[in-house]
């Protein structure tokens, strides 16, 4: 099977996103006061072959050991067969 | 003593480590390229600065898959000491050698300049030729330096005495003015700042070179007792 999986990876509560605090600022400053705050997430975009039944784990290791560093990082994902016409 | 330098694709301070062996203890050193998978011969491991892979993902994310990494742990689990400078400590964060991880500096700039650091424990393999409290002026040169840790874990740290220095100016906004850690065992060091560049009067400091003297005095000291 073929898939398209996006994975998505933010900060984790509590950690200082520096790059979110600088753009919050620059928000206020050209007149979005109402901004309360801003975090700077990555998407990553992998496609896959993969085995129905292990396409969720190899995901998950993938992030685990790579995508994305534990200590200060969250992940989140959807996986999408793709259908060949 | 024979130490091991280690290139990774992208290490740009591999030649200033190098050098500040030679010029600091005057000891054996060689290069060791990242796909080398044995560090057998070796009596110390430095990871050198840089942009290992291109910092790309997070620095030092990649390259610690490099196929010298096992062998850099092996080393570690032996006893022998293992210094990460910069991107060598990014690169001891990501394989979790070290706790913690590293973040964008919080002003957001590349910082480039001396710093005042703190000793805040001598009795490190690293740091035994130093005061106790002892201030040294060490350059620092990155973007990601801004050191973070859970509360649970900086207790840990304070604990286990693995805070080995200090910002005396806290310019990346690491956590608790961290600029050097080590692991509980103490003979992993990662640091910010690079006391390779350190090691001559000339270049505007020479703080440095008792980081160098320490690990080879500690050395002499261990072997007489076992020969």
């Amino acid at each position: 099977m073929t898939y398209n999986v996006k994975v998505y990876i933010s900060w984790k509560a509590g950690v200082l996103d520096p790059q979110g605090a600088a753009v919050t600022d620059s928000l206020h400053k050209i007149g979005y006061s109402g901004v309360e705050s801003v975090s700077i997430s990555r998407m990553v975009e992998v496609k896959m072959e993969a085995d129905r039944d292990s396409v969720e784990r190899q995901v998950t290791e993938m992030c685990e050991k790579l995508l994305a560093n534990p200590v200060i990082e969250d992940y989140s994902y959807e996986i999408e067969e793709v259908v060949s016409s | 003593m024979k130490f091991a330098v280690i290139m990774f694709p992208g290490s740009n301070c591999d030649v200033d480590m190098y050098h500040a062996v030679e010029e600091a203890v005057g000891e054996e050193v060689e290069y060791v390229w990242h796909n080398e998978t044995s560090l057998e011969g070796f009596d110390a491991v430095l990871l050198p600065g840089g942009f290992s892979y291109g910092d790309y993902l997070r620095p030092g994310a990649i390259a610690h898959f490099s196929p010298i990494m096992e062998a850099v742990k092996k080393a570690a689990d032996e006893g022998k000491p293992v210094l990460g400078v910069c991107n060598g400590f990014q690169v001891l964060l990501e394989s979790r050698m070290l706790p913690g991880a590293m973040r964008r500096n919080k002003n957001l700039h590349f910082i480039c300049k001396t710093l005042p650091l703190t000793v805040e424990n001598n009795t490190t393999v690293f740091t035994n030729s130093y005061e106790q409290g002892e201030t040294i002026q060490i350059p620092v040169a990155h973007g990601d330096g801004n050191y973070y840790c859970d509360e649970k874990t900086l207790a840990e740290l304070r604990e286990n005495n693995q805070i080995v220095f200090t910002y005396g100016l806290n310019e990346n906004g690491s956590t608790a003015d961290i600029a050097g850690i080590t692991n509980k065992e103490g003979n992993v060091l990662g640091m910010m700042p690079h006391p390779e560049r350190a090691v001559e009067e000339l270049l505007g400091s020479a703080d440095g070179k008792k980081l160098f003297t320490s690990i080879v005095k500690q050395w002499r000291e261990k072997n007489a007792v076992t020969s």
